[in-house]
């Protein structure tokens, strides 16, 4: 990192260490108990080792030239990629364990951090603002100087906008196992943590345009529209989510300014705009880059590729109320809805149909490129989560569906079907041209990776569709008398084997995620310590 | 307008302006008229906020993520009403900051949970669930038993004040004190809590010991409070069936 930088560059970075440790201390010395005085030591001793990492190499490499401007600047994006399969590793091996705890619930440790409910936003914020957002930012900086055809704006701003974003990841995870949590699902992180976010997503936001306005090229490329949706929509959620009044300005708790239905309806105005926003726009600007270059393929239909950006900008922003059917939310906020729910599955079948037909004939490359097929079968369960999310949302599916463990596998048919396979297909693409290769270390272990991924997968889905569906018919079977069949804890026995089976396909899911962290390791380690070696110069490097 | 579009895609600041236009329309279309209509402002007269030992136990039930297993919002299907009382209503959550609708079953329902149980069960329960339930999958939650911490009680009060929770001065002022007194069912403080918040509220040791105040007492009185600060819900439906 700090051999790319300028010494004016290291001098800036090394005030806003400084800086950083300053505020931690603070953080630390007012709070002086609790998560917030644990959390500002946390950031203190950030700042002072990036102080001694900057401040001890401030002067022992050589002046950057003007010539660094003709290159990309990728280590930011390669951080990005390691942080990324660190909060993967962590998040879903959490998701593992409170899977299996779901089974097995006396192994649960009796102090209070590895409890179950301490434990589950650690996975999720593991996994969608750890792994998923890690991912999003890193590969964000590569298509957007490849697609414009220019360097980053700047070289300070990148490193800023990733260790402040897992910084914040950090505080989230850790602040759970303490107890410290806003309760309101995906957006559980303590005040403080919000305002953080909110000045690295700012930061990002103004480095993406001000990359944008460096571009070559006359034309935005579509995967830059979706990284955009993304940076802009995901603001815009969070600060009217987490609108929150501290009770101190030293304690790490606060109550949200919204209460009761309206509170249900912004959080998940928010929460299926997370999916939407996060999970599904970031993810589809990832495969706007990423599944044309490896295919060497140009996108099948640009006009559907507009038709269904705008679909989803516009239709998703509705359909939140849709997790609210039959609650004490007005009726025609519901219908509303559902309906938007309904029609989203045109952009949705628009996007996922565009991304097939990119692949027409590429389909060789499809059955030998393991790489390939990761984003094959993404664009596959991109296309059926979405089917099965509009179907979910219709009123009387709903009532069937909702509280229930089929809204959790609809949930992982998602994230590990579409989010983490295109991730998966980005990572293999990505890694070796950062370490200046043709190919990954060991290309046999992308295959196993591929068959554990798409094995684990359909195993979880499978056994929660199960799981859902019992449940669902269980609590609404009346017998003969007009009396209910069965109680409550009837119905959680029930879900035993679904349970065990799902704690499979996590761990199978997993394995082939650690296969990857292992081969990624060897990937780039062999590229020894050439911080640049995926520099190329701009010239030489027409519209990809 | 393909052409517009290939004109918009030359200006960056042109396609934020349009992404941020474009996504907002839902959200305002769907939240705002919430913050305005009856159906979802109107408070019954009965309604009274939680008490400070409620609150403080609401507080853990949050930290400790039950919200993700259990849901306190019984929808308007016949068989949830069968099984877990009438429907919930806008207006019980209307002091809730934030709500805890939830949006999984891995438990049951617990919107109308107040009065079902005894203390005793409850505690026996959030000790050991198996003990109770052989079959339960709820993790054990034995350190409910440390003393709990009050220092918040008073600001937490002050600041839902701000958000228009109905806590008066004297509320606020009398919280901590107020929080003990509702585990000591013979003391002075006793009966200055249903003064203050209503003659219904339960003054009871509610983790059997009056000598100390734990987060256990926190958490039972608040799991008793549930569906018991307002009778509206029961009312609408007795109106319904009439």
């Amino acid at each position: 990192m700090i051999a790319t930088l300028t010494l004016r560059e290291r001098r800036i970075g090394l005030g806003l260490s400084i800086l950083l440790a300053v505020i931690g201390l603070g953080m630390a010395a007012l709070a002086r108990q609790g998560p917030m005085a644990i959390h500002g030591a946390m950031a203190l001793v950030l700042g002072l080792g990036l102080v001694f990492l900057i401040g001890g190499a401030l002067y022992d490499h050589p002046e950057q030239g003007r010539e660094r401007l003709a290159r990309y600047y990728d280590a930011p994006t390669r951080l990005g990629i390691i942080m990324a399969l660190f909060w993967g590793v962590i998040g879903m091996g959490v998701g593992v364990w409170v899977a299996a705890l779901m089974y097995w619930p006396e192994a649960t440790p009796l102090w209070p951090a590895t409890s179950f409910g301490r434990l589950r936003p650690v996975h999720t914020s593991g996994v969608i603002f750890g792994f998923g957002g890690n991912a999003l930012i890193a590969t964000s900086f590569y298509v957007l100087q490849r697609t414009s055809r220019a360097r980053l704006a700047d070289s300070v701003s990148p490193w800023f906008v990733l260790i402040g974003y897992n910084l914040f990841c950090l505080w989230a995870a850790s602040g759970y196992l303490m107890g410290s949590t806003q309760s309101k699902e995906y957006a559980e992180p303590e005040w403080y943590a919000d305002i953080w976010l909110v000045v690295v997503w700012l930061t990002y936001f103004a480095l993406y345009i001000r990359t944008l306005a460096r571009r070559a090229e006359p034309h935005i490329y579509v995967a830059n529209w979706y990284y955009m949706a993304f940076i802009l929509v995901v603001a815009m959620l969070h600060i009217v989510n987490n609108l929150a009044l501290p009770v101190s300005w030293t304690e790490a708790e606060s109550f949200p300014v919204w209460s009761g239905v309206q509170d249900a309806m912004i959080q998940w105005w928010y929460g299926h705009n997370a999916v939407a926003f996060l999970l599904t726009a970031g993810f589809l600007g990832m495969l706007y880059y990423f599944l044309p270059v490896r295919a060497q393929r140009p996108i099948w239909s640009y006009r559907l590729s507009i038709l269904s950006f705008w679909g989803i900008v516009f239709f998703y922003m509705w359909a939140g109320s849709h997790h609210l059917h039959y609650t004490a939310l007005p009726y025609w906020v519901q219908t509303l809805g559902m309906t938007f729910s309904v029609m989203l599955l045109v952009p949705s079948w628009a996007s996922a149909g565009n991304a097939l037909a990119t692949l027409n004939g590429a389909w060789h490359k499809v059955r030998d490129d393991a790489t390939l097929r990761f984003m094959f079968v993404a664009a596959v369960f991109y296309g059926l989560s979405t089917f099965e999310g509009s179907f979910m949302a219709i009123r009387p599916v709903n009532s069937l569906s909702h509280y229930t463990d089929w809204t959790v596998g609809h949930v992982h048919s998602g994230t590990l079907g579409w989010v983490a396979m295109i991730v998966f297909g980005a990572i293999y693409t990505l890694v070796p041209k950062l370490s200046g290769r043709d190919g990954m270390a060991w290309p046999q272990a992308v295959e196993w990776h591929f068959w554990l991924a798409v094995a684990g997968t359909l195993v979880y889905v499978v056994s929660l569709w199960n799981a859902g569906i019992t449940q669902g018919l269980m609590w609404r079977a009346y017998d003969e008398n007009g009396s209910l069949s069965y109680s409550f804890i009837e119905s959680v026995e029930a879900m035993r084997p679904y349970y065990a089976a799902r704690t499979l396909g996590g761990a199978l899911f997993l394995a082939g995620l650690v296969i990857c962290v292992l081969n990624c390791r060897a990937t780039m380690r062999a590229a020894g310590s050439r911080a640049d070696s995926a520099d190329r110069p701009l010239a030489a490097h027409p519209a990809e | 307008m393909l052409k517009l579009h290939y004109n918009l895609e030359k200006i960056s600041m042109g396609l934020v302006g349009a992404i941020i236009v474009v996504a907002s329309v839902g959200g305002i279309v769907e939240i705002a008229p919430l913050f305005t209509i009856e159906e979802t402002v109107e408070i019954p007269d009965d309604l009274r906020p939680y008490t400070p030992l409620e609150l403080a136990g609401r507080e853990i039930y949050m930290r400790e993520g039950c919200y993700a297993c259990h849901s306190q919002m019984i929808r308007s299907l016949a068989d949830e009403i069968d099984r877990y009382g009438p429907y919930s209503l806008a207006a019980e959550s209307a002091y809730d900051h934030p709500m805890l609708w939830g949006s999984k079953r891995t438990g049951p329902d617990l919107a109308r949970l107040g009065g079902k149980y005894s203390d005793d069960w409850h505690v026996a329960h959030l000790m050991d669930p198996r003990e109770v339930i052989p079959v339960s999958i709820m993790p054990a939650y034995p350190w409910l038993t440390r003393s709990l911490d009050r220092r918040l009680l008073a600001p937490g009060l002050a600041t839902l004040a701000r958000l228009g929770v109905p806590y008066d001065d004297a509320m606020i002022e009398n919280a901590e004190a107020d929080a003990l007194a509702q585990s000591q069912p013979d003391s002075d403080g006793a009966a200055a809590v249903q003064e203050r918040y209503g003659e219904d509220v339960a003054v009871r040791a509610f983790d059997g010991d009056p000598a100390r105040l734990t987060e256990m007492d926190a958490v039972v009185a608040y799991l008793q409070s549930l569906g018991t600060l307002t009778d509206a819900a029961h009312a609408r439906l007795a109106e319904g069936t009439r």
